[in-house]
């Protein structure tokens, strides 16, 4: 019965899809729909740019009109994402680390409860490991069935992560898309790559640079980006030396 | 389901495009979807289908036209569309059928046994079949509905590095019913020459996350 059910729904859906605004094609009807006249209609608004943007702005004004959302509670969602939770809370977690021996075997052993200490916790957050980049191992993060990734600490993955090309090949070509990165990894270090498939999100603690001896868990924050806490770039000691 | 998604391994998949100060959202648009899928959320509790599986439904040719987002946006016009908040006039016009019933959030699901507060482990006694150390291979199975287990691991040996405790299964059926129960669930180690062959480094591997069902005795 769920069968017969989903198959009439993306009949609907299919239809819906084509005399809205233009084009999602989903299912396996789509070839069967592209000669229909609904499709003509999207031809007419070839010219329109960036017609996903129009079919989101319709699809939003439908739902504050049906009191499902509210403009201002996605206003909220877009800034919370944006702007507060992201790689800067990743990168106060590594400085600590870096500056704290116990901070640090705590985060090693209970990667959440220690995270969760400095105030990230929440959504693909709830259960993180910690990955060590030691002179000995080097440690990347790859999701390669879809986009996991650990929110609280990192935010919202970049384009880049969840693109076609990093996903396959960050499993079977590592150290060539290391390489793409800028990171030569040497042929006697180790390279482990955790492919997220489940809820545990993983963080990879990258090795403090040299030449960082003294400075604060502020200023080595600043150091730290968002490409070595997943483990395709390395942290580099200010240009110039110490500050 | 033996899917476009699952891509770990494949050849010609394009560049990465890595750009090191990548915003999250590249255009407005992307916030606008992923701020609508979160504020829509609670009119599918205990309704909607498992999100991944609905996006694996995207046919191969569509998924990798698609930015990320524009998935999701169509993941969502689904469900709103199957759940009848929104009717297909609707989404044409952009406006609401005055006529049409004010959309009602569902009553809330069961809860879920074991569930804790902050947490997608469950707290139940289930006994571990496996432990930390011990010889697996991953099971040469192909379901249709959703999975968690990489196509390119299927069939290899590896190695349990440690015991997560008990999650509950995401897979599903071909009609997206959620199948299996709560299970232990394992990092896996595997010797990248074991997936790769010869031309692999003799030092490197890859480790994943994988539910007991996945596993079997080597």
């Amino acid at each position: 019965m769920a069968d017969q059910l989903d198959g009439v729904d993306r009949r609907r859906f299919l239809s819906g899809a084509a005399l809205g605004a233009a084009g999602i094609v989903v299912g396996r009807e789509a070839d069967a729909q592209a000669s229909s006249p609904v499709h003509s209609h999207d031809d007419e608004h070839q010219t329109v740019p960036s017609d996903i943007a129009l079919r989101v702005k319709a699809l939003e004004s439908l739902l504050i009109e049906k009191g499902i959302v509210q403009s201002s509670a996605l206003d909220e969602i877009v800034q919370t994402y944006e702007h507060r939770i992201g790689p800067r809370n990743g990168a106060r977690v590594v400085a600590r680390a870096w500056t704290d021996p116990a901070y640090k075997r705590h985060l090693m052993v209970d990667g959440s409860a220690a995270i969760a200490e400095l105030g990230y916790a929440g959504g693909q957050g709830e259960h993180m490991v910690v990955v060590e980049n030691t002179p000995k191992v080097h440690n990347m993060v790859v999701c390669t069935l879809c986009s996991c990734y650990p929110w609280p600490t990192l935010g919202l993955p970049p384009a880049w992560y969840k693109s076609s090309g990093y996903r396959s090949r960050a499993v079977i070509d590592p150290r060539g898309v290391l390489r793409e990165f800028g990171v030569d990894v040497p042929e006697d270090v180790e390279v482990r790559v955790w492919d997220s498939t489940a809820d545990i999100r993983y963080l990879v603690l990258p090795q403090r640079p040299d030449g960082t001896e003294g400075m604060s868990a502020e200023a080595l924050a600043e150091l730290v980006t968002r490409d070595s806490m997943i483990g395709v770039g390395l942290v580099h000691a200010p240009a110039g030396g110490r500050p | 389901m033996n899917g476009i998604h699952d891509m770990g391994g494949m050849h010609g998949m394009g560049p990465i495009g890595h750009d090191p100060d990548q915003p999250v959202f590249r255009e407005p648009w992307e916030g606008r979807v992923w701020a609508l899928n979160r504020a829509t959320g609670p009119y599918g509790r205990g309704v909607w289908k498992n999100f991944r599986f609905e996006l694996e439904q995207i046919p191969p040719s569509e998924y990798l036209r698609m930015p990320y987002y524009e998935r999701w946006f169509t993941v969502l016009v689904n469900r709103l569309l199957r759940s009848r908040y929104i009717t297909e006039e609707e989404l044409a016009s952009g406006r609401a059928d005055p006529s049409a019933p004010t959309p009602a959030l569902p009553p809330p699901p069961p809860p879920v046994p074991g569930a804790m507060p902050g947490a997608t482990r469950l707290n139940l006694p289930i006994h571990a079949g496996y432990r930390a150390g011990q010889q697996v291979r991953a099971k040469n199975i192909h379901p249709q509905g959703h999975i968690r287990l990489p196509r390119y691991v299927r069939g290899k040996h590896g190695v349990i590095t440690k015991d997560h405790g008990v999650w509950a299964l995401q897979d599903t059926t071909l009609a997206g019913e959620l199948v299996g129960g709560p299970q232990h669930l394992y990092t896996v180690r595997f010797a990248a020459r074991e997936l790769w062959g010869a031309a692999a480094s003799p030092r490197d591997s890859v480790f994943i996350d994988a539910w007991e069902d996945y596993l079997e005795r080597a």
